[in-house]
């Protein structure tokens, strides 16, 4: 027992994160995803401004003065003003149900909800135009009575409806299981009605999700090309939506009014995007989507 | 032992609730086998059972949240199995509180008042003067305006409690409702709840797994085992009398010991304890004690011996595990006075026990 522990002397050493990346390789994979980022996102959303902007703003305007890029804008709205609130409706019926209730086919449902994000917009076209085209299933007899389905409002409204079908429902459905359902009941045992309860206690509950999916729906009602394209017949002035209106001036080399009418849809996904960060941002907690991604 | 007194005040008392013959399926399995209960007017009850006996379910049945297969449910003599929930007038208080994330405590208490239609609905001055009592009555005067994120889990369970006291409902029915709080919030809540049922008289059931909770709280005791009631009564005679081992064995620890019965006795290893084996019960019978029944003794005189493997010490008594010489280990407590060594070997003599048909 001679020897004496010598106390020892540790190497000074910098706490180093876990994750501990030198320097160039964190400006190499920022600098990369920005560079991406410019090229394949800012740099295409400033074109469509530039290209409308290019004879100054009076000929931006013009385009504006069109009647048919008017009808094309009134025909998107009239869509949207239709397609939104109905699959609102749908998505939270359904959402609902799913939720709430135990029912033999529960997961049948659940994958025909998602069916129309699988399907390419063009075969969702395609599908009304077998079912209602005049060769179609029930073209005949409609035309027969006088109703126009395809090339027409309604065609257009149908698949709409049938593309951006999932969005509420996709977000409310987690959201809702989440949340179960013992603040009904409690509501439901406390004297309320099953409406009022819904009213007062289901839907502030889920107010920032269906905020949320209603944006990105309409967003998408107001943007679909491919599925609208099938049905609408591309009759000026009649059944062209903006995207169908923006391709028709551009195969015309209308560079101009294309890309003004471009414009719009452009900005309507920024305020989107902006609205739906700042959702994200303020209410992450009650949204079901932050959470799955 | 003076007669306790909470028992004694409901003995005489109506029927608020009756439920009859009531059976449950959920998709294949059985929940709830044609249970009877009656539930008096003005008291305490506890369902007790582990979990999965069925006593959830027979809770939300009673409320209306979930419809009996069979059987009905009868509110002071009328029918009351098809009537839906608004109108049953029964405060539910859920395990996880279930108050509205988004509503203001004193708007979560206003709930049921102004869910009424305007006709039975009380003047606004009227609801702010019941939620401000009830305030005062859970303790939480001042806190009307804060929202159900500010509030602990205690303070939670009380608004809960709260808002369903402020329909005026004819019973309390509270499931689980200490389940989800750390012990010593717990034990303070049972002891308020005990306080509010003795004030408001409020005729009140509630679900519990946990028999101290239960036997503490409770004017009398529904024990509940897979979907069949087992045995009704004040907690000192289902303590005292448990009718099946099922019940024994819930209420409390327990150790089985092989005994044979004869001439109105049970003996064990040829040793007659104090034990009266029921009438007409004769030959093998398995004998339960409780480790407060056993006694550390000599050897002569001693009905099991064995050697002690563990003991541990805690608020004065001592707990002793004994082991057989077959392997067998027995509990037993004593008072926290000679201590004795693992390997030290010993003699136990049964004082109680139970034995069963």
């Amino acid at each position: 027992m001679s020897e004496i522990a010598s106390p020892v002397r540790l190497p000074e050493t910098r706490p180093v994160a876990a994750t501990g990346e030198g320097t160039g390789v964190r400006v190499l994979l920022i600098g990369t995803a920005i560079t991406f980022l410019a090229l394949f996102l800012v740099l295409p959303l400033g074109a469509v401004f530039v290209q409308a902007f290019a004879h100054g703003v009076s000929a931006y305007l013009d385009a504006f003065r069109e009647p048919d890029a008017l009808s094309a804008i009134r025909l998107t709205l009239t869509v949207a003003a239709i397609a939104v609130p109905f699959n609102l409706v749908f998505g939270v019926a359904a959402s609902w149900a799913i939720a709430k209730f135990e029912f033999p086919g529960k997961t049948f449902l659940i994958t025909l909800i998602d069916l129309p994000f699988s399907v390419s917009p063009v075969v969702s076209g395609l599908i009304y135009v077998l079912i209602f085209g005049s060769q179609g299933l029930f073209g005949g007899w409609l035309l027969a009575h006088g109703v126009q389905v395809l090339f027409a409002l309604p065609g257009i409204v149908l698949a709409t409806i049938f593309v951006t079908f999932p969005f509420v429902a996709r977000e409310l459905i987690p959201l809702m299981q989440e949340q179960g359902s013992s603040e009904e009941e409690a509501a439901l045992t406390l004297g309320a009605s099953g409406w009022h309860a819904f009213r007062t206690v289901t839907l502030p509950n889920i107010r920032w999700g269906l905020l949320y999916s209603v944006l990105l729906c309409n967003a998408r009602a107001m943007g679909e090309f491919g599925a609208v394209s099938v049905v609408s017949g591309h009759i000026r002035g009649l059944t062209n939506t903006m995207p169908l209106h923006v391709e028709i001036l551009y195969n015309e080399y209308n560079f101009v009014a294309s890309f003004a009418v471009a414009s719009l849809l452009a900005a309507l996904a920024l305020v989107t995007l902006v609205v739906k960060s700042i959702l994200e941002w303020r209410f992450s907690g009650e949204l079901a989507a932050s959470r799955r991604h | 032992m003076a007669s306790s007194p909470r028992a004694g005040g409901t003995e005489r008392a109506s029927t608020a609730i009756r439920v009859e013959a009531v059976s449950k399926t959920f998709d294949t399995a059985a929940v709830l086998h044609d249970l009877s209960l009656d539930v008096r007017a003005g008291e305490l009850l506890g369902l007790l059972g582990p979990s999965g006996s069925g006593k959830t379910t027979l809770l939300r049945i009673i409320a209306g949240l979930d419809a009996p297969d069979r059987g009905r449910i009868l509110f002071g003599g009328d029918d009351a199995t098809g009537l839906p929930v608004q109108e049953r007038a029964v405060g539910f208080v859920f395990q996880h509180y279930a108050l509205f994330k988004h509503m203001s405590v004193a708007d979560n208490i206003a709930y049921g008042l102004n869910a009424r239609r305007r006709a039975d609905r009380p003047a606004k001055a009227e609801i702010k003067r019941r939620v401000g009592d009830l305030l005062d009555l859970i303790r939480l005067s001042g806190f009307g305006d804060r929202y159900p994120s500010q509030l602990s889990g205690g303070q939670r369970q009380r608004v809960a409690l709260a808002r369903a006291l402020a329909v005026e409902p004819r019973v309390l029915l509270l499931d689980e409702p200490f389940g989800a709080l750390d012990a010593q919030v717990r034990k303070d809540l049972r002891r308020w709840l005990r306080e509010i049922h003795d004030r408001t008289g409020q005729t009140t059931i509630f679900v519990t797994h946990d028999q101290d909770e239960a036997l503490e709280l409770s004017d009398r005791v529904a024990v509940l085992d897979k979907g069949r009631l087992e045995q009704v009564g004040t907690p000192d005679e289902v303590q005292e009398n448990p009718v099946s081992a099922t019940v024994l064995k819930f209420l409390g620890d327990s150790v089985e010991v092989e005994a044979i019965a004869e001439g109105g006795h049970v003996s064990v290893r040829g040793r007659a304890t104090p034990v009266a084996a029921p009438a007409g019960l004769i030959g093998p019978v398995k004998l339960y004690v409780r480790p407060w029944q056993l006694q550390l003794v000599e050897p002569e005189a001693a009905h099991l011996s064995g050697v002690v493997r563990s003991s541990y010490r805690s608020q004065g008594r001592q707990r002793i595990e004994v082991e057989e010489a077959g392997g067998h280990v027995l509990a037993v407590e004593d008072f926290d006075g000679v201590r004795y060594a693992a390997g030290h070997p010993v003699g136990l003599r049964i004082n109680g026990g139970y034995v069963f048909a």
